[in-house]
């Protein structure tokens, strides 16, 4: 199946591949900053440098250890708690 | 009852299939299955706008088909689910699973089109009590469980509705199922919200969604993710829109069932969690009220129900050929399931909102009118929750599933292969038409309530979009640690209902039982032990006093006329002489005292 060697192929040049995606990244906070107009932006935050990158970067952050916080405080708790699965 | 057209419901064309549907048998069933929903599906196109289906009944006129361009927009995509769904379900042998489905959409449909909350709570009914088949078909015990707490959940929720609709009615005197007055709410008000958002899943009357979607069959599950919550959105846009309070919830709801789908290790139940999170920009779209919000409601609801369903189908079809769906259990399938992976890939991306996919045009029309309308914290925070979207459901799920970790068990591995050609078939006309809304975006604009002022390709959207989306994958990648699943599950508000309820069990059987044998013990000791000596004495004074008594006249009795007897035994003649002897001995005894 071509799809399978699709990702094999991928995964066989994975260090190139993360190298990509980081030009990726890069190009995208650099474009952003440079060509993109901010005409639509609402708040006046949102016409900083790469202010969405951080954005997205933080609210990832954030939500993974506020939410492992939140589970660990007795929420995560044994598959067989209720005794009915 | 009077009917004054004969207008053809297209609920009617869903309800009557599904009783002929167990009649058939082999391709009949499968052409049946297919056809019936686009028959409902072409009715739903050809529909006319207008008032038809008006039924005078009591001294209430019902409507059972107010078509409008809302009404229009949500049965459109209703029986496009409804033929989507019916074909992944077309390898299952158990006619009863897809006729109870088809009830259930026939529910949603006739919500949608009614005039009146009669008609309107006549058919929420018929999708609780439909809709519960398909959780009990899968027919474990965890599953039967749920089905229960899903049901008795479901009829408080229609209680508290019917009560708010009885109330309306008293206070206004009409029924008609319109805009209620959401600044000066009443009780009535009230009870009518608590009533939908109970089936829109807002935080705390949410759990039952997570808490049964994920015990419900692979194909019942794809039916459920669309209707329910989705059906209380049309009701909200319909009653409640600009309802400010819904606002709050709806972030809130937004970012719950992300914060829920951290901790999830059941890749289907991290599903219900996102739909919880997916409805709470609806729900703020409703509370926002704008036409624009309106807009984005109705269009995320659209795009919600292909890409959430295109999802179930996906990690369904893993549950289906291996028999898992937990992240403990899989991993490094695509060897295996690549087709699965694909179209589930495409579901995720669609629900991330990435450039191209359904949920880039139609999340953003909330978000921005959120901002328009200057509510920068909740339209933030609507931000930060889609960044958690993409988190899971489009890193999460197809990495733990088909990358990471292989925790497959031999047999699971061994299982593990795309499933059959019908649920691939549907995946991929699902995975279509969610790349057809990203990319042709008239498609699905033209279908909404009001007209579109809204462009999400500009440059500044999609570098907004592609660098929250990019930048959260990094952190993604960056923090894989703490994402690894563990083999547990997460309390929930349904914890107090489920412990609730074996308190009162706990109750019955310990403190209420130890009360009962204590008070049957004290009766046994005390009462009966007293009854019984009391009982001693009115028998001793039975049989010494008044025996005593009774015996005794009797005894003088039977003396007396023992010895009566004994005098009659002698002859008459003694008699009469002894008699006569006494009469001449008194007689002459009076003479000498006289004299």
């Amino acid at each position: 199946m071509k799809l399978v060697a699709l990702i094999e192929f991928l995964q066989r040049h994975l260090k190139w591949l993360v190298r990509l995606c980081w030009v990726v990244l890069a190009l995208l906070v650099v474009g952003d900053w440079l060509w993109v107009d901010k005409e639509h932006a609402h708040t006046q935050p949102e016409h900083w440098f790469g202010f969405w990158s951080v954005f997205g970067f933080v609210a990832c952050v954030v939500i993974i250890f506020v939410s492992k916080w939140y589970g660990h405080r007795g929420i995560m708790t044994r598959e067989d708690y209720y005794g009915d699965k | 009852m009077a009917i004054s057209e004969l207008w053809l419901h297209p609920a009617v064309i869903l309800l009557v299939g599904a009783v002929l549907l167990p009649l058939l048998r082999g391709r009949a069933r499968s052409v049946a299955l297919v056809a019936i929903p686009v028959l409902a599906f072409l009715r739903v196109l050809y529909l006319d706008p207008g008032t038809h289906g008006c039924v005078r009944f009591l001294d209430w006129d019902l409507v059972f088909g107010r078509v409008d361009k809302l009404s229009q927009v949500f049965g459109y995509i209703m029986t496009l689910m409804c033929i989507l769904g019916s074909i992944y379900s077309l390898h299952v042998k158990n006619a009863a699973e897809q006729a109870v489905a088809w009830c259930y959409v026939a529910g949603s449909l006739g919500v949608i089109y009614a005039g009146d909350y009669l008609v309107l709570f006549l058919f929420w009914e018929l999708m609780a009590f439909s809709s519960v088949f398909l959780i009990w078909q899968r027919r474990r015990p965890s599953s039967i469980a749920a089905g229960i707490r899903y049901l008795l959940v479901h009829v408080f929720g229609g209680v508290v509705l019917l009560g708010g609709i009885m109330l309306h009615l008293k206070a206004t005197g009409s029924l008609a199922f319109g805009q209620l007055d959401v600044a000066h709410p009443d009780m009535a008000t009230w009870m009518i919200l608590i009533g939908f958002i109970l089936n829109a899943a807002v935080p705390p009357l949410h759990a039952w969604l997570p808490d049964a979607y994920s015990e419900a069959t692979v194909t019942g599950s794809v039916f459920l993710c669309a209707f329910t919550t989705k059906t209380a959105v049309y009701a909200l846009c319909r009653a409640f829109a600009g309802m400010e309070v819904l606002i709050v919830l709806g972030v809130v709801m937004a970012i719950y069932g992300v914060v829920y789908a951290v901790l999830e290790n059941d890749s289907r139940k991290l599903l219900a969690y996102h739909i919880i999170s997916q409805v709470g920009y609806m729900v703020a779209g409703v509370g926002l009220g704008t036409q624009m919000a309106i807009n984005g409601a109705c269009a995320h609801a659209f795009a919600h129900i292909l890409y959430k369903g295109l999802l179930f189908m996906g990690t369904g079809s893993v549950l289906q050929m291996t028999g898992q769906s937990k992240f403990t259990e899989l991993g490094g399938l695509y060897k295996k399931m690549p087709w699965a992976f694909l179209f589930t890939l495409v579901g995720g991306l669609s629900i991330s909102a990435f450039p191209l996919f359904s949920g880039f045009v139609s999340k953003s029309m909330i978000v921005a009118a959120g901002f328009e309308e200057h509510r920068t914290t909740a339209a933030f925070l609507l931000m930060l929750a889609s960044a958690g979207t993409f988190l899971h459901t489009g890193l999460k799920v197809p990495y733990f599933i088909w990358f990471g970790k292989n925790n497959c068990s031999a047999e699971t591995w061994q299982r593990a292969e795309d499933p059959p050609w019908n649920m691939r078939l549907a995946m991929a006309l699902t995975a279509g038409l969610c790349i057809w809304i990203g990319c042709y975006t008239p498609y699905l604009y033209q279908l909404l309530p009001y007209a579109v002022e809204y462009h999400p390709y500009t440059a500044y959207h999609v570098s907004e979009t592609l660098q929250i989306l990019l930048f959260t994958a990094v952190g993604f990648f960056l923090f894989i640690k703490p994402l690894q699943p563990t083999a547990t599950i997460s309390l929930d508000v349904d914890w107090f209902y489920r412990m609730g309820g074996r308190a009162v069990q706990w109750f019955v059987n310990k403190p209420a039982q130890a009360v009962d044998t204590w008070v049957g013990e004290l009766y046994r000791v005390c009462g009966l032990t007293w009854l019984m000596a009391s009982a001693r004495v009115s028998a001793w004074f039975d049989g010494r006093v008044i025996d005593g008594v009774v015996d005794g006249f009797a005894r003088s009795v039977r003396g007396a006329g023992d010895r009566l007897r004994h005098l009659q035994t002698r002859q008459i003649q003694v008699n009469t002489f002894s008699a006569v002897v006494v009469l001449v001995v008194l007689l002459l005894v009076y003479l000498l005292t006289s004299m």
